[in-house]
């Protein structure tokens, strides 16, 4: 069994090291993202397998979003998911080469999304309904084998 | 979305749908079921390994080659392989990417207690990838890449005296070779490319263990195990085959195991033999590096690509060349490859 295992690491798994990284963890606050209250939700968002280097090279970010959006057709509210917080990303976050990591509303294909450590196709991908302080991890599956 | 709970112990909650069967399972009895894929692939028919085989693991540092280190040292305590097991990188000359992950692959040599061997293009070649993409140019620089690092790590292992190498290809990245072959029409690489093993009279046994591994489970299981391993830029190319079919990978690689050649076109393909100028196993009288390197030597840029079959067996006056390869030459990991000296030689002109 894998519990047996006697190698021990103290890696993080996503492939880079603090030397290829321009901060090992940073606050990221946009202008327009207030910080946390009633109407905001704290995310951490990590980037593993190179992905980082589309987001100013930091690996690590805790952002502010809002806790409620317009739906649809703009006539009520509903929580705010996945799908909002991919594409705030694109404007708020990447700082380069969008096509790397966008693929219509979604993420490319060859990007793996892990919900509080769960693969994102368990927890309903663009659908899933973001809560405060949930982690949310992008790994790049691309290349550097 | 309620948690879903494990297809497999039915207790924990599931973490990872495998994409080769839309299974969802937690997180140990996911690490069980790679780990025994993995097991499966090396002992089914007659196994890969042999008990007391010495295997040299090619590391670049990247997550196949780490998790495949890595798998292999557990599989290997729990399953009794008896293997010998080193790793063996690369150093191709790449400032600020090679020399990054190679630190990784030293920190991969503590955690597995393993031996690492670095052997690097520039004392093999006299070259490296940046004086060659200083001359050749970014456009086909990955060609010679490509065939410089095969015969490394063949070298390599000659001189760890190691007789078999694994590496970390994945599913992925033989389903992609499988159409790559179809595609050129190379019936003779369609054959060997979905082998687990490959092995012919004069070259050095290599398997691939992670024949059945998707890449996406080897980034989870990387993930998941906190392992240490490297990527840098690293998103050319997009996966979109997976997207549209998740079982499309293992298919591709099925089809491609069932191609038969018929007798006739089996007589047709060319007999290996030996390069005339350095020893290594080729199919035409000078091997493919030494072209390239005749091409390099020769100060000549893309035309060093078209494969001049110059047909003398000493270089030209001046020009480095490869030492000799010596299969079993078991010259030992701490001491420099035999024949350096040799090609430093040949490097000092006049």
């Amino acid at each position: 069994m894998s519990t047996s295992d006697d190698i021990i690491t103290t890696s993080n798994g996503l492939g880079y090291t603090s030397s290829s990284a321009a901060h090992p963890e940073s606050l990221v606050k946009p202008p327009q993202a207030p910080s946390a209250g009633e109407d905001t939700i704290e995310i951490k968002i990590e980037f593993g397998g190179g992905l980082h280097l589309l987001f100013s090279s930091q690996p690590s970010h805790k952002i502010h979003i809002p806790r409620n959006i317009p739906n649809d057709d703009n006539t009520a509210t509903q929580p705010v998911n996945m799908r909002y917080l991919v594409k705030w990303m694109k404007s708020n976050l990447l700082s380069e080469r969008e096509e790397m990591f966008g693929d219509g509303d979604g993420v490319r294909p060859g990007i793996l999304v892990l919900i509080n450590d769960a693969d994102w196709e368990l927890e309903g991908e663009l659908e899933y309904e973001l809560r405060d302080r949930d982690e949310i991890v992008f790994i790049s599956t691309l290349h550097g084998g | 979305m309620p948690p879903t709970p494990c297809s497999l112990c039915h207790t924990a909650r599931a973490l990872v749908k495998r994409p080769k069967t839309g299974q969802q399972v937690c997180k140990d009895c996911f690490f069980e079921v790679f780990e025994t894929e993995v097991h499966n692939t090396i002992v089914e028919g007659k196994g890969i390994f042999e008990r007391g085989e010495k295997v040299a693991i090619g590391a670049s540092g990247g997550k196949d080659s780490t998790v495949l280190a890595h798998v292999l040292s557990v599989l290997n305590k729990r399953y009794h392989y008896g293997l010998d097991l080193f790793l063996l990188s690369i150093d191709e000359g790449i400032t600020g990417y090679r020399d990054d992950s190679l630190e990784t692959v030293k920190q991969n040599q503590i955690e597995y207690g393993l031996p690492l061997k670095i052997l690097s293009y520039n004392e093999l070649y006299g070259w490296t990838m940046d004086k060659i993409v200083e001359q050749v140019g970014r456009r086909n620089n990955c060609t010679f890449c490509g065939v410089f690092r095969r015969q490394a790590l063949d070298r390599g292992a000659a001189q760890l005296g190691v007789d078999h190498i694994v590496t970390g290809h994945n599913a992925d990245d033989i389903a992609e070779t499988v159409l790559m072959n179809i595609m050129r029409g190379d019936i003779a690489r369609l054959g060997r490319c979905t082998a687990v093993t490959t092995q012919s009279e004069d070259t050095i046994k290599r398997s691939k263990p992670f024949k059945y591994a998707y890449e996406k489970e080897i980034v989870m299981y990387a993930y998941f195990k906190k392992l240490t391993y490297f990527s840098t830029e690293c998103i050319y190319s997009p996966d979109d085959l997976e997207a549209i079919r998740p079982s499309a990978i293992v298919d591709i690689i099925h089809s491609g195991e069932s191609f038969q050649l018929e007798q006739s076109v089996q007589k047709g393909m060319k007999a290996m033999q030996t390069c005339l100028r350095c020893g290594y196993i080729s199919s035409n009288d000078l091997c493919k590096a030494c072209a390239l390197l005749e091409g390099l030597e020769a100060g000549l840029d893309r035309s060093a690509l078209r494969q001049t079959q110059a047909n003398s067996s000493n270089a030209p006056t001046g020009h480095r060349t490869i030492p000799m390869f010596e299969r079993y030459s078991n010259v030992g990991a701490s001491q420099p490859a035999e024949g350096i000296e040799k090609a430093v030689q040949a490097i000092e002109i006049k």
